[in-house]
């Protein structure tokens, strides 16, 4: 998670955050740091570009931006599932 | 109805943020592009926004922010911002993006900030103002267009006007610009200098505290037909301001230093300024389309001290009355300012 | 002699046709001009609809009579203006007093995407031909030396209220005595760069929009051209003719809540709409049709909604969004609107909310869904709420 952090302070250039500075389960958005639709739209090109990972309906994005965690959890769910063979 | 120029602020190649210092010094460049002296922004903008900002645009809120702190006004009655170019920067980089990676994983905060009004705009969120707000992108009458819409709100009785231009150098503006060959070749001292520039004047009926100057007229001319229609043109406006060429004490002049682009600009000493006290203000600022917003300024300091840089060779005499800025681009666009001594 | 400012001409070139007569019929035909991308190239052509005039460079140069090298933005403008001119019987020897007050947001851009592709990879690639006229006020500058105007030339790019503001200045200019002639509006061509940028905003519709409706999924971009030749009472004598309709009223104001979004409860766009009614001194009952912003993104239609609804409760005159027809037109949008505006008055008629089904559940009103003659249409107000919270409303009165 810490490099994701690092990766959303670059993306979204909030300058005077360091990794430690945001917790895992803080909201992003609103409160907390303060993101609005323009930074979810920019995670949004960060997961597919980072993590190949497309988010096409933008109604999710509350959701699974809400904190570094959720957002963690999602890229995790969505990496390619665990083929479980028989 | 007298237009007061109340206050100002400029950000450009010259120590122009603090009159003192541009009083005092004078900075040059041997290079072929003279890039702007800016100020530390934290102080001028809130961390959250200034995120997002490109360089121009800080530029235009900082400036826009020092003119309102100078005349002591919160709230405009109107905002009016001249750009040429826009937002390069983020056209660039949006486009560059757009072509690399094929029209796919393009950032919208690139896209946002590169339109036009993105200045004009962001000073109006910063300012949580929600009164009259217009961009004008006319190349090197920008300014002087948001001029003319200025004054004519003022004569519809709204203002105080926040009237300003701005101008960036980029790597990729600088690059394509030089391939048309405006600029001089980087170890030749003479000719132009590509450059930028954040101005922004609070225009009123009312003179407030202690204005600047006061704008008493200005002549805009497309294609002209001639220099000596120019000359006509110029001696007209005089007149209609009640001045003629004697009570003018110096004149700021377009020269770049590069024969062929001041052929219009000798004539013009030639027919007009001859004798006159004269300084080519692009030296200052190097040239681009919105120039003319610190040509303004300029002489608009320089009335309100009442003196010259300490710099400035062969500079007016005091008191001087009467400045008048000829600002042009080509032999198409041209523009006179007569500004005077409150 | 009065103040007033008249209508004395128009002309449009858009998605549903060149020129009024083709518009005019497509509108009555309820026939939108939104479709598969046939004529800009790009890797999203199968997936975005576009309103695209249709026509390419080569068939707009030799109706302008310009280059075919020139940017889009420029044809467009050119046929545009002087079809104006004409409809107006307007001619150099009228007034030197003639300014043109265009607005655009893209410019050159078209030209300078290509110009791009080979830039970006070496700084000595590319012909300088296709950047030459990348500027907004370059584009103005072409058409404006092509018709034969020099007096005040300018040009206003506040993204989709732009032309709206256009035409506010020009009316007020003439109404100041600045000018006898204004030739006043925009245009804006469909480019790689509005359409990605756009895109990655998330509020372009995949289908043909549709504004107002409750299960609305974005706009869908357009491209064309409108201008208005507006005049004094003089000037109306001088051409002889009668007038399409008086400007009656306007308003600038700016949302000032975010770079893009309106703010929810559509601050700015009731502020404009409001002066727009005071400055013509009406009551909001006395608006007979809204032409709406009503682009079809989730936001705007809720903002401006909001703003309608607490502006005119509880009598809510008929409205519709035109961009079911030809799509978002950006710079353009406002003259558009206006040219529809007006044509609604002259000739009665309301034009359909196309493609809408259900009602907003936030609002008491719905919009017109057919296309109604015999109207009895006095005044007309039309909505442009752009990008960075500018917000222009226009009322235009019969004459």
């Amino acid at each position: 998670m810490y490099k994701l952090k690092e990766q959303v302070i670059e993306r979204l250039n909030l300058k005077d955050l360091k990794p430690e500075n945001i917790g895992d389960d803080q909201p992003l958005f609103v409160e907390g740091v303060g993101l609005d639709s323009i930074d979810a739209l920019e995670l949004i090109v960060l997961l597919q570009q980072e993590y190949n990972i497309k988010l096409s309906n933008a109604a999710d994005g509350p959701r699974v931006f809400h904190s570094i965690r959720t957002i963690a959890d999602y890229i995790t769910a969505n990496s390619g599932a665990v083929k479980v063979t028989t | 109805m007298e237009v007061y120029i109340r206050s100002a602020g400029n950000i450009s190649p010259q120590h122009s943020l603090d009159t003192d210092s541009f009083f005092l010094s004078r900075i040059t460049t041997s290079n072929n592009y003279f890039k702007s002296e800016e100020p530390d922004y934290d102080s001028f903008i809130d961390s959250k926004m200034i995120r997002r900002m490109s360089r121009i645009v800080k530029m235009g809120v900082a400036a826009a922010m020092t003119c309102l702190k100078n005349a002591q006004v919160e709230n405009p009655s109107a905002i009016i911002t001249a750009t040429a170019y826009g937002c390069l920067e983020d056209s660039s980089s949006f486009l560059r993006r757009m072509i690399e990676f094929d029209e796919k994983l393009l950032s919208p905060t690139a896209f946002i900030q590169s339109t036009h009004n993105t200045v004009g705009a962001q000073i109006a969120l910063l300012l949580k103002c929600h009164n009259y707000n217009n961009t004008i992108v006319h190349r090197a009458l920008s300014f002087e267009n948001a001029l003319t819409e200025s004054i004519l709100l003022l004569q519809e009785g709204t203002g105080p006007i926040l009237a300003g231009a701005v101008d960036e150098i980029t790597d990729d503006s600088h690059a394509i610009l030089s391939r048309f060959g405006l600029f001089r070749k980087t170890d030749n001292h003479l000719g132009n200098i590509d450059g930028e520039g954040a101005a922004f004047f609070l225009l009123d009926k009312d003179p407030g505290e202690k204005p600047l100057a006061i704008l008493k007229g200005l002549q805009i001319l497309y294609n002209p037909e001639s220099t000596v229609a120019i000359q006509n043109s110029v001696l007209e406006f005089l007149k209609e301001n009640e001045t003629t060429m004697d009570q003018v004490g110096f004149v700021l002049t377009s020269h770049t230093g590069i024969k062929r682009q001041d052929e219009q600009d000798d004539e013009l000493m030639n027919l007009l300024f001859e004798g006159k006290n004269s300084f080519p203000f692009k030296s200052l600022c190097g040239d681009y389309p919105t120039a003319s917003g610190f040509a303004l300024w300029m002489g608009a300091v320089m009335l309100k001290e009442q003196m010259a840089p300490f710099w400035m060779e062969h500079g007016p005499k005091f008191p001087l009355k009467n400045i008048l800025i000829h600002h042009h681009s080509g032999n198409s666009h041209h523009s006179f300012f007569l500004i005077s001594a409150n | 002699m009065s103040s007033q400012t008249f209508v004395a001409g128009m002309g449009i070139v858009s998605a549903i046709g060149n020129g009024l007569l083709a518009n005019l019929q497509s509108l009555s035909n309820e026939k939108a001009g939104i479709g598969k991308m046939k004529f800009l190239q790009s890797v999203h052509s199968g997936e975005l609809p576009v309103a695209e005039v249709k026509f390419t460079n080569k068939e707009l140069a030799s109706i302008s009579g310009l280059s075919s090298k020139l940017p889009r933005t420029a044809l467009l403008s050119c046929i545009a203006a002087y079809e104006t001119l004409l409809d107006a019987g307007w001619d150099k020897s009228f007034s030197p007093r003639t300014g043109f007050i265009s607005a655009n947001t893209v410019g050159g851009m078209d030209r300078t995407e290509n110009f791009f592709k080979l830039f970006s990879k070496n700084s000595s690639a590319g012909k300088l031909t296709d950047v030459v006229n990348h500027e907004c006020g370059a584009v103005t500058d072409l058409v404006a030396d092509h018709l034969g105007i020099r007096h005040f030339v300018s040009t206003v790019s506040t993204a989709c209220s732009s032309s709206a503001n256009a035409i506010f200045t020009g009316t007020r200019m003439v109404r100041a005595g600045l000018l006898d002639f204004a030739l006043v509006g925009g245009a804006d061509a469909l480019t790689r760069f509005t359409l990605n940028g756009f895109n990655t905003l998330m509020i372009l519709d995949k289908e043909l929009c549709k504004p107002f409706d409750e299960n609305r999924n974005g706009l869908n971009l357009g491209e064309g051209a409108a201008y208005l030749l507006i005049v004094s009472e003089n000037g109306l004598k001088q051409l002889g003719k009668k007038p399409y309709a008086i400007v009656s009223g306007y308003a600038n104001a700016n949302d000032a809540f975010h770079q893009t979004a309106s703010s929810p409860e559509g601050t700015g766009s009731y502020m404009a709409m409001k002066y727009a009614l005071n400055s013509a001194g009406l009551q909001p009952g006395e608006i007979d049709y809204i032409n709406l912003h009503g682009t079809g993104t989730q936001n705007n239609d809720i903002a401006e909604g909001t703003a309608i609804r607490l502006l005119f409760d509880p009598s809510f005159p008929k409205m519709s969004s035109t961009k079911s027809y030809t799509g978002h037109t950006l710079g353009a949008s406002g003259a558009v609107e206006a040219v529809y505006s007006i044509l609604a008055i002259q000739q009665g008629i309301i034009f359909p909310n196309l493609r809408f089904q259900t009602a907003m559940k936030e609002f008491p009103f719905k919009p017109v869904t057919v296309f109604l003659r015999n109207q009895n249409i006095r005044r007309v107000m039309s909505n442009s709420f752009g990008f960075g919270g500018n917000c222009t409303s226009l009322i235009f009165s019969a004459a």
